[in-house]
């Protein structure tokens, strides 16, 4: 992976950058120090890593605005950061950009139950803006799995998804406004908590920009009701193929739960060795989640396991208590972690239709047995969104290498049989050069004719998202 | 002109020399052609459906009504329900699924399923350069570079011709059912609708007819759920006088209150967006400006105002007020081309808004092929 060499006369001003940085916010808003910087180094993201020039940490829109137009004044890239949780290096800094965090922006603005939404600074975790609500019996859907930690901002950023967007949405779908602040730090409000806006829908293509179009500061989003309940399912097959083939037929069937995820052989083994969940040794596994009343999901699980028998399955699990259901989940929720016990691993994140997934799960352990590096499977199958998890040797770059160029592979697989390289987790640093592989030229630029529009000097988080080299004309014309 | 493919529109595109004016089916469009018609009805077909996988991939000409069968056929359907306009326009016409999308048409079910913007995964089009574009695709979840879906979906043709269009599609549910409360008054539907919207039993749709004292909530699913969340909301709802209809009697009933069938005898039909609870203030500023006949939908969110054309100017007028001081917007969907042209369209009021509004569609339209007269106000 290559990033741009830094700008010589950005490095050179640094101190005069850095003063002109501490007139415009209290003292601990600006961190310069080499040894504190080195905890931005790097995102979730963190095979690879760089110290930032600076990092500014603003409290308000206005702070947020008169650091933009100062860095905006002198030319300075900025990378925006939320929770710094990418896995896609989305807020991984170069030498010569200033990080704009937004981590001391939490603050709740404003709550309506009766118009379903709560306005909140962007700074504040996906998890604490559910339990802002939650008391009174609301809460806000997209649901990735670092919730605890990650930033809205961040979820505006990627447009980040989670286990129960089959019902839901995305962040988009729950998005309903934000205030921007634009790179020469003008102010604007897109959306609000209404339906219709006039002129063209930016708030559409603000969200999942990457950090490229302008800084949110506040966002308007979409509160639910609660559930009354929800419980999950568990079901074991001798074969990926008979899993995939249930998946389709509750679907086609007119059943949609909340949630559907896969686990494959090797991911079940590791989860097992890890949390003991207590999962059946088997080659394929279905966790299917249905909400409602106590009837309501008896009676949709009813559905679901009479449809599963016609595949084959080596175990029906119910959950009849809210600890079988804590099990059920215990191990898909600790499957991240029992890799991380295993190896190194990288979590690809592409999206494949949900038709095709027999076939792309026997092309992936071709593909990595062809490599000689292990591949579990952990995803959405409702949605078709893949997280193959390649375990590798971070320490031994040939082992680095290889689990790059099996991802690549990986990820091209994705979207010839018509899906997409990343479902959720963003563009970023990590899947930047594959972008030709899904987009013809002309995509690529109509995409960054919008980002000549709102950063005509393409000075926010500019070596990501497009090929360096596609990008490359139009980063250097900055000066 | 009526190219049969995507690449004849493209040549077309390039080869123009004048303002055209893009038609579907011509059931939405309020402006006089600004040129020569550019019909997308060349542009029919299913390249793409896959029920397993809830996704259709079609040409943007393919006329609503045959999508709608064909989904249908497989118990599917458009999950946000798009109305179909030609009945109020007045102008017969067959609406086209490119016309939805470029008008981000949605329907009741908006609500609970999102409007067209939020189940369309993909789509193609010839940009104002005669550039063919693609973005998003065909699943579901994708983040793979910036979603100009969103940005093209309610553009009204503005940065070019849509071609192709992915979609994501809902199961049609196996009952439905439609709670009617008589004897609301105006100033407290709202309010009803709320509470309603904020129960845990998945309402899909709420819309009330102010003058009558009505409003409609929407259950859908499978037969146990719509028997026992209807039962959970009327006792939430008592002691309102309540009715239930069910089956055809009840997609009947919203199919009218989406295609705004009452309003189909005004001249002039208004849209306005705003929050649900401003519904009592604006139906008291509505009174006092004109003479009108409002239907409320999404809980309030939406009033659809039908009024004369002579009383069009000061209620488009002062509801533009409105929603430029209390948040909300106005728009037309209804109204001789006479009287449309001489109305303000309604501009993003903020100025650096408008001005990204112009500079995007200055990328993508550089010689302003698709500027309608009406939008072009927006520069």
């Amino acid at each position: 992976m290559q990033m741009p060499l830094p700008d010589p006369q950005i490095l050179a001003r640094r101190e005069e950058i850095l003063a002109g940085l501490r007139g415009l916010l209290p003292a601990d808003g600006v961190i310069s120090d080499p040894v504190a910087l080195r905890a931005w180094e790097c995102d979730a993201l963190s095979a690879y890593r760089c110290p930032p020039l600076a990092v500014v940490l603003p409290r308000t829109t206005e702070e947020v605005s008169a650091v933009l137009r100062y860095l905006h004044e002198l030319r300075v890239p900025v990378v925006p950061r939320g929770a710094g949780t990418s896995l896609a290096g989305g807020s991984m800094p170069t030498a010569d950009a200033v990080i704009l965090g937004v981590a001391r922006m939490t603050a709740v603005l404003e709550v309506s139950y009766d118009d379903r939404f709560i306005r909140v600074q962007t700074g504040r975790t996906n998890l604490s803006v559910s339990a802002a609500v939650g008391e009174d019996g609301f809460f806000y859907a997209p649901d990735p799995s670092s919730q605890l930690a990650c930033a809205i901002a961040g979820n505006i950023a990627m447009n980040s998804g989670g286990a129960h967007c089959l019902k839901y949405g995305v962040t988009t779908n729950n998005l309903l406004g934000v205030t921007l602040v634009l790179m020469d730090g003008r102010v604007v409000t897109l959306g609000g908590p209404f339906a219709d806006s006039p002129g063209l829908d930016l708030l559409g293509v603000i969200c999942g920009s990457e950090g490229q179009l302008g800084v949110v500061t506040e966002a308007t989003l979409r509160i639910l009701p609660k559930p009354e309940g929800a419980r999950p399912v568990l079901l074991a097959f001798n074969t990926s193929a008979e899993a995939g083939g249930c998946v389709s037929a509750i679907i086609r069937a007119g059943i949609i739960p909340v949630a559907i995820e896969f686990m494959d052989a090797p991911c079940i083994r590791a989860c097992e060795a890890f949390a003991k969940a207590g999962y059946p040794d088997c080659e394929a596994l279905l966790i299917i989640e249905v909400e409602g009343a106590e009837t309501e999901m008896a009676a949709q699980l009813a559905r679901i396991t009479a449809i599963a028998r016609d595949f084959n399955p080596v175990e029906i699990r119910e959950a009849r208590s809210e600890d079988e259901a804590r099990r059920i989940w215990l191990g898909r929720k600790s499957a991240f972690g029992a890799m991380g016990q295993m190896a190194d691993y990288m979590c690809l994140d592409g999206t494949i239709p949900v038709t095709e997934l027999p076939f792309v799960l026997r092309r992936i352990a071709e593909l990595s047995e062809g490599y000689g590096l292990k591949v579990a499977n952990v995803f959405h199958a409702g949605d078709g969104n893949m997280h193959p998890l390649i375990l590798y040797n971070a320490n031994d770059p040939e082992d680095l290498a290889r689990c790059e160029a099996l991802g690549a592979d990986i990820l091209r697989l994705c979207v010839e049989v018509g899906g997409c390289l990343t479902g959720e987790h963003g563009v970023g640093v990590e899947k930047r050069d594959l972008m030709e592989v899904q987009f013809a030229p002309d995509d690529l630029e109509a995409q960054m004719q919008i980002k000549d529009v709102f950063d005509p000097h393409w000075l926010l988080n500019p070596a990501k998202v497009f090929p360096l080299r596609v990008s490359q004309s139009r980063r250097e014309k900055r000066a | 002109m009526t190219p049969q493919s995507e690449a004849e529109l493209a040549d077309l595109i390039a080869a123009a020399r004048d303002p055209l004016s893009i038609r579907g089916g011509g059931t939405r469009a309020l402006m006089l052609p600004q040129g020569p018609a550019l019909s997308t009805r060349g542009l029919s077909g299913v390249t793409l459906y896959e029920p397993g996988a809830l996704t259709l991939v079609v040409a943007a000409g393919t006329p609503l009504q045959e999508v709608r069968a064909l989904l249908a056929a497989e118990r599917q359907r458009l999950p946000f329900d798009p109305p179909d306009l030609a009945a109020l326009s007045g102008r017969g016409g067959l609406s086209t699924i490119g016309g939805v999308a470029a008008s981000n048409a949605s329907g009741p079910a908006r609500i609970q399923a999102g409007a067209c913007r939020d189940c369309l995964i993909g789509l193609r089009f010839v940009d104002g350069r005669g550039r063919v574009v693609k973005n998003g695709g065909r699943v579901m979840k994708n983040v793979t570079g910036y979603d100009l879906v969103k940005l093209l979906a309610g553009s009204e043709g503005r940065l070019g011709v849509l071609s192709e269009l992915s979609f994501r599609l809902q199961p049609l549910p196996q009952t439905e059912v439609t709670l009617t409360l008589e004897g609301i008054p105006a100033a407290d539907q709202a309010a009803v609708m709320a509470r309603a919207l904020s129960s845990p039993w998945d309402v899909s749709g709420a819309a009330s007819d102010p003058a009558a004292g009505r409003v409609w909530l929407r259950l859908e699913g499978f037969e146990e759920q719509t028997r026992y969340r209807s039962a959970k909301l009327r006792a939430r709802l008592a002691p309102a006088e309540i009715t239930l209809t069910e089956g055809a009697a009840s997609a009947a009933l919203w199919a009218g209150i989406r295609d705004l069938t009452p309003l189909a005898g005004a001249e002039v039909v208004i849209r306005h967006s705003a929050r649900p609870s401003h519904m009592p203030g604006l139906l008291q500023l509505i009174a006092r400006t004109a003479p009108a006949q409002v239907l409320s939908d999404l809980g309030g969110g939406w009033l659809s105002i039908g009024c004369s054309a002579a009383e069009a100017p000061a209620l488009l007028c002062a509801l533009q007020t409105e929603g430029a001081r209390a948040g909300g917007h106005a728009r037309l969907l209804k109204a001789p081309p006479a009287v449309a042209t001489r109305l303000p369209g309604a501009p993003p009021t903020d100025p650096v808004v408008a001005r990204l509004n112009a500079a995007i569609a200055a990328e993508f339209d550089p010689r302003g092929l698709f500027a309608p007269a009406r939008l072009s106000a927006e520069a």
